[in-house]
Parts: C-alpha cells; structure tokens; sequence
C-alpha cells in the first residue's frame, strides 16, 4: 500500500486509487464538477487542482492522478487556491447570472463552490456565450447557457443508461451537449441526468419553478412502484410530494431510482379516494366511516367463511396485509391471495427471493434471463447488470421475447421448450453456465404467471441444481418480481390455506357464485369483470379498476402517506417512512382493518405500530431484521408437469404504467406518449 | 430658615409663577405638532411601509419568484407558490404578505434581486377587518401601480448609497 503525505499528514491509503480519493479518505474534501464516483474519469472541469510532489512544477487535476508511494500532495497551498479561483472564474465566464430563476439554486455545486472560490466581481467584459436549449423529452428541462461541459451527463448516458444518445460537438466555447439529431431520450433512467447536473443546466420538467431546495421537508423511504424497493428521499412541502429523489445505498439502487419511481408522483394527487363510498341502487354514493362498517358489517355478519375471499395488491405494506390476513383467518376463510398476476410461487423462501441479490449481480459471471425484460421490470437492476456487462467477461443469454436491454444478450428461444432444452444441456450456453463460477440466473412473472408456471418454476429448480448454482458461498437463484409487495406477502403466507382457493379460484368462485364477497386490498390488477355479483370492499387510495367494481370503498394511504414496511425482492426488509397525510377522511390501511374488525366483532389483537410490527416478526421472523439479507431456506419447489408452447412474454409491456399510481400520473402519461412517438420515427 | 424660605415662596406664589411663565414662553415658539392627517410629516427614502410589488415599465412583473424574500422574512409572512407560465418564464401563481405578521424589517426587499417587492411609503393602510391585511398577489401588485412614482423617486434617491 503506497504512503502518501497529505497537507503534512502521512498515511497509507489502497494502491491504485487517484488522490482525489485519497485525500477524500483523509478527510479532506476537493473541489470537482465533473468527477462522480460511480462514472468514468473525464479530468475536463480542471477544479481538483492539487500540487503534487515529485511532479511537475504545476498544479494537477486530482481526479485523474493516480496515487503513488512517497507522494506529497497539497490540497491547501496559496498555489492551489490560486488555480482553483482561476479556474473557477474561468468557468463563471460564460455562466449566466440567473441564479434567481434557476431551479438549481440552492443545491447547486457551482453556486456553493463559487462562494468558496469565486471572485466577488467579473473582469470579463465580452458578450456572454448563447447557446440554444436542447429538447430532451417529458422529464428534462435544459438551460444550456448555463452549462460547463462537465459531460456528466454525456457519461451517465453512455455507461450507466446504455443509450449512447447524449454527446458534444464543437470544442472550446462552442462545446455543446446534444443529442445530435433532437429527440426524448430513450431511457428509463433519464431523471438520473438531473442529479448528476452540478450546475442547472439540466432541471427537471414536471418540477419546474415549483419549489426550493429549502423550503422542502425530507423523508427517507422506500420506493414501490417497482420490486426493487429503491432507497428513496420524499421531499413534501405542506401535505404535498414535491419531488423523489434517490438515497445511496450501494446494495440495492446505488444513487440511481428510475423515472417511474421520481416523477409518477402527480398521480398521487389524482384520482384519490378521501371518502368512504357505499353502492345504493347501482351508484357509489360518498357516506361516513361508520356506514361504510354499517354496510360491511350487515352482509359479512353470519357469512359462511368459505363464501369470504380476499385479494392482496401489489403496493401493500406488511402491516395492511398482516392485518388482513388475520381479519379474514377470524371470519373462517383460508381463501387469500397476494399473486394477483397468477404467479406460480409458494415454496420455501429461497424459491422467490431473489437470492444473491442485487450486489450479487456484480458477482456473477454467466447471466440467464428467463422470462424477463429487467429494463422494464426493474429498470435501476437493468443498470447493474449493465455494469456487470461493461466490466467483461459475463456472457448473458435470454430465453423469452426480449427489447433492447442495452447491453447484448444471446436470444436462446422464447418458450419453456427452450429452457428444457438448456436443463438438457443441449444449448451451448449451457456449458457457458456451466464453466461459470458464479452462475446467475434471473427468473422473471414472464415465465411464472401462468399456467405451466410451477412447471417452469421446477425447471429453473432443476437448472439450478445441475449448474450447482446453489451453493453454501453463492446462490445464483433470483427471482424478479415486479410487485412490491410480493415478497412480503409471501413471507406473511398470503397465499391460499388449506383448501383456499388462489386469485384465479377465486374469481371462478365468483363467476359461479360460490364466493359472495370479495376484500380488495389496493387490488387493481386483474380482470375485475370476473368478480360477478359478488360484494366487492375495495380499500386502496386511487379510484381504479378495483374501485369501480366496489360495494363498499373504503379510503386508504398511498406509500407515501404511511408508515410500512416493504421487503424487496432481493427478501430485504425496508421500512417506508410517513412524509404526509392522506386527504380527506382516508386512513392508515392497517388501521382501517383493525376498526373494521371491532365491527366485525372479532377485534384484532393490536392497537399500535409497535405492536402491529411485533406480530409481524411473530408470523415470520425475517420481519424482525431490517435492511439486511441473510440466506434464505431452500429445498424442492415447482412442479413437474407439462407445459405449453407460448413464449414467456414479461408482465409489465409498458413500464410507464404499472399501478393505480402511475396510471393517475399526467407525467407518466406524456412519458409514454413521447416514447410511442419516438418508436413511430423509428 | 429653611423652613422661613418655603413659607416665603408659598405666600408669593411663586411656583405658580415660574409654571405660568414656561406655558408662557412655549406659546411664542413654533409647533412641533402637525396636524394629521392636514399635515404630514418629512418621510425618508428608506421608509418601511405598506409593500408593493413593482412591474417594468413596459407592464411586464418583475417578481420572477426566486423567493429569497420568503425564505428571509424572520416573520415568515411571505408564502409564494410559482409555476411556469405560458411563455415559459418563471412567475408567481401566488404571491401572499400577512401584513399582521410583518414586522416591516425590510429584508424582502434587501433580498429581491430584481427589486420587485418593496416596502413602499404608504403607511395609511389600517383595515377595519384583520383579513383585509392578508394581501395578495393582485393587491400588492396594484399598490406597486399606485406607488411607482414614488417608489421609483425613492429608490433613485437612495441608490448611490447601496
């Protein structure tokens, strides 16, 4: 390990790393605009200046210097200070005054390092440069006047995003960001560009002009508009989401959160339920807490348990689904369901997890997605094993229909015939896997959710197996759900009892009237046609496909209104945090579900979060562990049978629209009507 | 002797006469009184009054909703709410003073980088209701048209020393 002098102070730091690094360990903080941690070198913003000794006789860009034994750095000298102003009042040259009308203002590096570094006047007298703004779709406002060519975001595009769209032309003062011929950009991943921009020349479109950094209150929580359950910050002002932004945590999203998860959030102000709604005479008339118990209560009252059957959504927190789990167990019915798309998963822990999880992607040297399309699926996932990919040797095939992934992937086939074939090791890729230390394979809803999907799920069991992916040091075997909150109702059992009957049954049940009344728990995603003249109690926070259908609305709170407990796909336990309240007369979802049940008269055993929480860790102990992974139970699961020709098609064909929230969302939708014009110019 | 002074003084009335005397001599000295509201008294340029929001000359806003005056007012009597406006530039949808809770310190228009809002020289503003004190954006900018000449006269003045 090479010994470095830093500002007099000696240390040993790790071979191979630049002295920006180093003197980062050192605790000492560097000016940089255009190095970022998790992007490539690029040394052009020239603001890292450090003197080095030995070395030339001027001062050094330290992002891009590489550490050496004996080296003395200075990061404080008068020479230092005097480079980094030259620099920086080089760079404010061109930099329009207009922090006022900038949306950066406030949280911009530029500003920030200006007050440490700038001149308190300019001495430049020329016409500043003009530079035409860039149209980069629904999600991104450019001002490139105010622009310093840090290519930042030319970087992101490239090696992260994998759309190598964004690039410069020109050099000097006429160096320009562009996407060369005007378009959106084709990623899922662009709201990304925003907080990478030091400076405001990239903003965000759909919070243009509406707040400052300042005046916002932030919550860290979780997000669920993916089963990736990225770390995000909930920025509100009042009772309203102004923003989400990314929070770092390097084993599930790194500091990236896909567009879906940082603009869906308009949907969370339309659309709302705030107020119980009983159907009288075929129409849904607005009615008091108390009625809509009334309702319930006279035509669940005496009811046969078996007759009962409940429905879980796919952005429900444990505490909700623990509650109604409970509720429905004490009205005598087994039939529950939390797999609303019909995935055929119920088997130990390890059989639904994803089981190296997401920084075991980095790991993995032989890749296999079966049924999948994690760009659209889990967009910041895709990212990762884009990264795996640009690091090399990690051949990655695919068996389905699958887009553009960014990044090569071998097209085996696209049906389970495929995947037998590849069990038999008649595919090459077989071997591939086979030569593979750690050998991934990535099981998607695409191959789970539907008919044969046990048969394929015992298949994947039997790959697994033959490729000894399974070990005691790596267990290759990942399932991507696209359900938040899937896992966590796996783990809380939310599956049909002994002789329950699963969302399918259930719905069968009501089409042949066997089944008198249906509980949607934030249930949207289904043929709600199917329900029949069943009783329908929707409770969830948008009006969609489920509250349509419902007798009985009962108002709930959107993710961001609650606080709750998600586990991600990866089976990690996260706690999503309160940023504000849900409007109207709507409530916390366990709440509602423990006055429900006094009504009932079969009142449920808590009262608080605390003792909500504490069930849950009695009903499985995994709940008990937060943000942490450990190994999860594994054994026999699927089963063999035979399956059908279709090809695996992923379940979510479009990934702006996926839950009631996003479906509320004019943002989502503007994102979409830009990509369908951007596939028509193609 | 002392007590033969003070019998002395008491019997010629002379307490008496020195207080006539003063009332006496301030009835040939000038007022200092004005007769409000007749008369008004000299206003300095710095003035703290009733605000205003100003526009350009050719009518266009000036506030550009940065809300620096918000995020400095200690009374936080200021509640801004912007969005993009048709032409894509950056204005106040809501521009709120709750003029019972200024303390008229004049740090809004200290921060105001485009000398939009100010604390104009009207000081008669008193309201027989306590909600016509909460001002809006359309009250503040009609003072601004009311008081411009002034206004503008004021900050002329002033401008050599800031």
């Amino acid at each position: 390990m090479p010994k470095v002098k830093i500002d007099g102070v000696e240390m040993e730091v790790p071979a191979g790393i630049t002295v920006l690094q180093a003197c980062e360990l050192a605790g000492v903080e560097i000016p940089r605009f255009c190095y970022h941690d998790r992007l490539s070198i690029a040394g052009n913003c020239r603001m890292c200046l450090v003197e080095v000794k030995p070395g030339p006789p001027k001062p050094q860009a330290s992002c891009a210097l590489p550490v050496a034994d004996k080296q003395e750095i200075f990061t404080q000298s008068p020479t230092v200070q005097k480079a980094r102003k030259g620099v920086m009042e080089f760079l404010l040259i061109n930099h329009p005054l207009d922090c006022p009308i900038c949306d950066q203002g406030g949280e911009c590096d530029l500003q920030d390092q200006a007050m440490a570094y700038g001149f308190d006047r300019s001495r430049y007298h020329e016409n500043k440069r003009a530079v035409p703004d860039k149209e980069l779709g629904p999600l991104v406002k450019t001002s490139m006047n105010r622009c310093i060519h840090c290519t930042r975001c030319i970087r992101f595009a490239t090696e992260v995003a994998g759309v190598e769209e964004l690039g410069a032309t020109g050099r000097g003062e006429s160096m320009e960001v562009t996407t060369y011929v005007e378009h959106a950009l084709s990623t899922e991943l662009s709201g990304n560009l925003v907080d990478l921009c030091p400076v405001g020349a990239l903003t965000s479109k759909p919070y243009a002009f509406e707040a400052r950094s300042w005046e916002l209150t932030k919550t860290e929580s979780v997000d669920v508009l993916d089963a990736l359950g990225s770390n995000i910050r909930i920025d509100t002002r009042g009772a309203q989401v102004m923003r989400i932004l990314p929070r770092l945590n390097d084993d599930v999203n790194e500091e990236w959160i896909s567009d879906k998860t940082r603009h869906a959030l308009d949907g969370l102000r339309h659309q709302r339920l705030d107020r119980p709604y009983v159907r009288i005479k075929g129409k849904l008339v607005e009615t008091s807490w108390d009625q809509a118990f009334a309702a319930i209560a006279a035509r669940l009252n005496g009811m046969d348990g078996s007759r009962i059957a409940a429905i879980v959504g796919d952005q429900c927190d444990a505490e909700s689904m623990v509650a109604l789990k409970d509720l429905v167990a004490s009205l005598g019915s087994t039939n529950i369901d939390c797999r609303q798309d019909g995935a055929r998963l119920d088997g130990p822990r390890g059989s639904y997890i994803f089981n190296p999880g997401v920084r075991g992607i980095d790991q993995a040297d032989a890749i296999l997605l079966i049924g999948t399309n994690p760009r659209a699926e889990a967009p910041v996932l895709n990212a990762r094993i884009r990264k795996r990919y640009l690091h090399g040797k990690c051949p990655i095939a695919s068996i389905g229909t699958v887009e553009d992934l960014t990044y090569p992937v071998e097209r085996l086939g696209a049906g389970p015939a495929t995947l037998r074939e590849l069990v038999e090791g008649k595919l090459g890729f077989f071997e591939k896997l086979k030569g593979a230390k750690h050998p991934l394979i990535i099981l998607g809803m695409g191959a789970l959710a539907r008919e044969d999907g046990a048969a394929v799920l015992a298949m994947a069991h039997e790959l697994a197996g033959k490729l000894n992916a399974v070990r005691d040091d790596w267990n290759g075997f990942a399932v991507l759900h696209t359900a938040a909150a899937r896992v966590g109702g796996l783990d809380l059992g939310m599956v049909p009892g002994e002789g329950g009957l699963d969302v399918d049954g259930i719905l069968a049940g009501c089409e042949k009237r066997e089944i008198e009344a249906v509980y949607l728990l934030a249930a949207d995603e289904f043929d709600t046609s199917r329900l029949g003249k069943a009783f329908v109690i929707y409770q969830g926070h948008h009006g969609d496909a489920g509250a349509h259908r419902a007798d009985v609305i009962l108002p709930g709170a959107a993710y961001t209104e609650k606080p709750g407990i998600y586990v991600n796909t990866e089976g990690r336990v996260q706690i999503g945090r309160r940023a504000g309240y849900p409007p109207g007369d709507a409530r916390e979802d366990w709440a509602i579900l423990r006055a429900l049940s006094e009504r009932l008269g079969k009142a449920l055993p808590y009262d608080t979060l605390h003792q909500i929480r504490a069930r849950l860790v009695a009903v499985n102990k995994v709940f008990a562990a937060i943000d942490q992974q450990a190994p999860a139970a594994w054994g026999s699961f699927g089963k063999a049978g035979t399956t059908s020709d279709a090809p695996f098609k992923s379940t979510v064909p479009n990934f702006y629209m996926t839950c009631p929230i996003s479906r509320a969302s004019k943002t989502m939708a503007d994102c979409m009507a830009s990509r369908s014009q951007l596939m028509a110019a193609e | 002797m002392a007590s033969l002074d003070r019998t002395a003084r008491s019997f010629l009335l002379s307490e008496l006469i020195t207080g006539f005397a003063l009332t006496l001599k301030y009835m040939f000295k000038p007022k200092v009184t004005v007769n409000y509201p007749y008369e008004k008294g000299p206003l300095s340029p710095r003035f703290r009054g009733e605000h205003a929001l100003r526009r350009y000359p050719n009518g266009e806003e000036r506030c550009i909703a940065c809300k620096l005056c918000e995020a400095i007012c200690p009374a936080q009597a200021i509640t801004i709410e912007a969005e993009p406006r048709d032409d894509g530039s950056r204005r106040t949808t809501r521009y709120d003073i709750d003029m019972t809770k200024c303390i008229y310190c004049g740090f809004c228009q200290e921060a105001c980088p485009v000398d939009a809002i100010v604390e104009g020289p009207n000081f008669e503003f008193s309201t027989e209701t306590r909600e016509e004190l909460m001002y809006n954006k359309d009250k503040l900018l009609s003072n601004g048209d009311r008081w411009e000449s002034l206004i503008a006269a004021n900050l002329h003045s002033d401008a050599a020393y800031r």
